[in-house]
């Protein structure tokens, strides 16, 4: 087969962000119809990289070529009109806009009239590709997998010939990112090129041609997808072997906190909780598998303090729960690792010793009013140190950090004494590796199942069965609020939990 | 309780309403353009300072009453583009630059009276917009007389209409909505944040200004000063108080004006005998504040208003 030809030409492009090279000299070159998977630890520069490419960033050095011809740089309308369409690992969508006004943007002078053209467009174009949403949906009230079609239909009612997608399945549900599969294989086979930026080697397998994988914002390795395996991609990442944690069973201890027949109201298409009852027991790792948007996050609410409970209680330590606000919560041991670490978990601005003592300034670091800094910086830098969270130093605002090394640094402030009782009884984990690499998914579970040795407690909530079956000690299922009964460690198989999570297991159950 | 209703029938009452509102309106589409796009503008009072000035000055060298809403409409511009500059690619603090400006502005005028007329004492009167005598509409019994209004107030409803417009029918009003929420978005659609952004401000600040010189050249027929008297403030929280939508804006600037026309004349009823002058002042403000209380729970401010975006930082 001959070589189909080169639709895009990085080269030897260098960014720096102040001391720190996000990217150094990195060459990159994409042909016609083929996908390419950018790898690389949080914090590689693989999305400095992409932001370079569409002109968000102005690289120090390096240029670009896209179908032959130079592309001006620092400039995303020049990269658009290039035919480069981004789906950005942020989406950048107007919340308050439609589905159509947002793909509409920017695409038509500024005095021009003309909707009905751009929404049969729109309408062929989500039936060609399988990209079902509403075009006068307003994109605020759009779940993340609906809202990340609206990103693809805006590349592509631009014509997009190159089509860029950062981490695109890691807020997807397994289903949704099959879908995204689908569209991008029709895409390919229509002469589209992608470049495709994701942690989850199964997937980076199934659906790259080629990947290039980047260190420390250098290209150190580049290989054809099927000369190749998981573990080769994950060592070539990290530079050195992995091995993945897993959890040996141990005995559990007594009951820290039981949630005992616990019902929530539902909001709008999410189910609320019905009639839940869960025991979280001392060294004991808990998973709660489950497609997301089935109560977890209701359930993760009440534990955490954020909700009470409409009917049904809480027992903590065999005591009626009575009071409960997430500083109670806290102040109880009961340590969160947000789902939504942008939002819930860290203040932006903030630098890292501040978001570091978020949860515990009045507490543990201040005396009579007055905030000890110092006391609070060496406990960011243990945990910098710790927790291997990469970045400047603990004077860094914590925007500026890789979506991992934020996680990262989450994770070490919940693990080393979120609460006034030093360390942690319970241990609420939701979704804690989302967006993380390899070498930071190993080394989080293995804090986790650390944790559990210690006698803590543990809720894993997740998506992914590998990680649910993998670590936890006991499994129940969510599915539409409803709680599935405890199964044991290795006594369920993938497929079992699988129709437990489909709800089949739930009416079986109830006829029985 | 009847002379209530007396005064909220009769055509003069709602003639001054009209004519009460005009400016109110054009200064609150100004700082609805702006802060869709993102700038909270608290120039707005001193602007409309200016505008109240410069048109009346220009007027009264000589040019022509349109003359000197283009020469207000102008010099509004020229402190939006201060604003805008220092807010959008400086992204200094929106309420600092705002009542820097304000105060900028005010003095500017306050100065600029003071030089071109050293002596005088009361300030020169010019000839003012007249009311428009608009054929079969002016002779009809009720209407005809509430509706004598002048040019200025015609090109107001006018104003508020083509921001609605253009907000929600052009493709430039898109962007405006856009930028205001998620400036990111904008860039990644290939437009210029800065550009969207200063624009805004600068036409905004245009309006506002109109806005007062529609009390120099339209109501009052001359300048003194603390003659906005806080009307600058009244229509950011008319912002507010729309929801951020030019026609539920509109209809607070009417609802606020009636509040006003009410007051004055209650003060003239056996009601102002009795109770102190300065309640009914402060009437119209109270209802406003129960009004923006009710009415802003639910209104959906533009996510990224206030929020000063740089190109290249996270
Ligand atoms: N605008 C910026 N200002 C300062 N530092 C930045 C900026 N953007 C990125 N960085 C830094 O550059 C490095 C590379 O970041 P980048 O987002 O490219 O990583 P990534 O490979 O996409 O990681 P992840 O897998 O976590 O998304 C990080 O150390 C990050 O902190
Ligand atoms: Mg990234």
């Amino acid at each position: 087969m001959p070589e189909a030809e080169i639709v895009l030409r990085l080269d030897r492009i260098s960014k720096r962000f102040g001391a720190l090279k996000a990217n150094d000299a990195v060459s990159l070159t994409l042909r016609r119809g083929e996908v390419v998977a950018l790898l690389g630890e949080n914090g590689a520069g693989k999305t400095t990289l992409m932001n370079v490419l569409f002109g968000h960033y102005l690289a120090d050095a390096g240029t670009i070529e896209v179908f032959g011809q130079p592309l001006a740089p620092g400039n995303p309308r020049a990269a658009l009109a290039a035919g480069v369409g981004m789906v950005h690992q942020h989406f950048a969508l107007a919340g308050n806009l439609t589905v159509l006004e947002n793909i509409r943007l920017g695409t038509e002078r500024l005095w021009a009239r003309g909707v009905g053209a751009a929404r049969e467009k729109v309408e062929r174009l989500s039936r060609d590709f399988g990209l079902s949403v509403h075009p006068d949906a307003r994109v605020g009230r759009l779940s993340v997998g609906e809202r990340q079609r609206v990103e693809i239909l805006k590349a592509l009612y631009r014509d997009a010939r190159i089509l860029i997608l950062d981490e695109p399945t890691a807020v997807l549900t397994p289903q949704e990112a099959e879908a995204l599969f689908a569209t991008l294989r029709r895409a390919t086979g229509l002469g589209l090129s992608v470049i495709f930026i994701s942690h989850k080697l199964h997937e980076v397998m199934a659906i790259a041609d080629r990947c290039v994988v980047l260190r420390h914002g250098r290209v150190v390795g580049a290989v054809d997808t099927h000369a190749t395996d998981r573990g080769a991609l994950a060592a070539l990442m990290v530079g050195g072997e992995l091995s993945l944690p897993r959890a040996e069973a141990r005995a559990a201890g007594a009951v820290l906190m039981r949630v005992d027949g616990v019902s929530t109201p539902d909001r709008g298409a999410v189910p609320g909780l019905k009639a839940v009852t869960l025991d979280l027991r001392a060294g004991q790792i808990t998973g709660l598998a489950g497609v997301s948007g089935n109560g977890q996050a209701a359930l993760a609410e009440i534990i955490g303090g954020l909700a009470r409970p409409a009917s049904g209680r809480l027992t903590l330590r065999d005591r009626p729960v009575r009071d409960w606000s997430p500083g109670i919560a806290l102040a109880q041991g009961i340590a969160r690792i947000p789902e939504d670490r942008h939002h819930q978990g860290t203040i932006g601005d903030f630098d890292l010793t501040e978001n570091a003592v978020l949860e515990t300034y009045r507490s543990r670091f201040s005396r009579r009013g007055w905030m000890n800094w110092r006391a609070a910086r060496r406990f960011a830098e243990a945990i910098i140190k710790g927790y291997d969270v990469r970045c400047p130093g603990p004077e860094t605002r914590i925007r500026l950090l890789s979506g991992g090394n934020m996680q990262k640094l989450i994770l070490g402030r919940a693990l080393a004494g979120g609460s006034i009782r030093e360390a942690p009884e319970i241990i609420l984990a939701n979704q804690p590796v989302r967006g993380l690499d390899v070498g930071a998914i190993a080394y989080v579970q293995s804090q986790l199942i650390a944790a559990r040795d210690r006698g803590t407690a543990v809720l894993l909530i997740s998506e992914d069965l590998d990680e649910i079956m993998g670590l936890s000690d006991i499994i129940h299922v969510m599915s539409q609020g409803r709680l599935s009964p405890g199964f044991a460690r290795g006594t369920m198989t993938a497929p079992e939990l699988g129709l437990w999570m489909a709800g089949q297991k739930f009416e079986s159950a109830h006829a029985a | 309780m009847s002379e209530i209703v007396d005064i909220l029938i009769s055509a003069s009452f709602w003639a001054a309403v009209i004519r009460i509102a005009s400016p109110l309106i054009l200064a609150t589409m100004g700082e609805l353009i702006c802060e869709r796009a993102g700038v909270l503008n608290l120039g707005i009072e001193g602007i409309m300072v200016i505008g109240a000035f410069t048109g009346w000055m220009a007027v009264w060298q000589g040019l022509p009453l349109w003359g000197g809403v283009a020469v207000a409409m102008g010099a509004g511009m020229l402190f939006g583009l201060l604003q805008s500059t220092l807010t959008v690619p400086f992204g200094l603090s929106q309420h600092v630059v705002g009542l820097g400006v304000t105060l900028l502005a005010s003095s500017t005028a306050s100065f600029a009276y003071r030089l071109m007329l050293p002596e005088v004492t009361s300030p020169p009167k010019i000839e003012p917009f007249r009311p428009l005598d608009i054929p079969l509409l002016s002779a009809l019994p009720w209407a005809g007389e509430a509706l004598s209004q002048t040019a200025l107030t015609w090109a107001a409803f006018a104003v508020a209409g083509a921001v609605a417009w253009t907000l929600y029918r052009t493709p430039l009003g898109l962007a405006l909505r856009a930028v205001g929420e998620n400036p990111a978005a904008v860039e990644a659609q290939g437009l210029s944040v800065t550009g969207l952004r200063m624009g805004a401000v600068i036409v905004g600040s245009g309006l506002m200004a109109v806005g007062g010189a529609f009390l120099t050249l339209s109501a009052f027929s001359s300048f003194f000063f603390g003659m906005v008297n806080g009307r600058g403030w009244i229509c950011v929280a008319l912002v507010v108080f729309g929801g951020w939508k030019p026609g539920k804006a509109l209809l607070g600037a009417i609802l606020f004006a009636a509040f006003d026309a009410l007051q004055i004349r209650l003060q003239q009823t056996e009601l102002g005998a009795v109770l102190p002058y300065q309640l009914f002042l402060a009437l119209p403000f109270i209802l406003s504040i129960l009004a923006l209380i009710l009415m802003s729970r639910r209104a959906e401010v533009p996510a990224a208003l206030m929020v000063p975006y740089n190109k290249g930082e996270r």
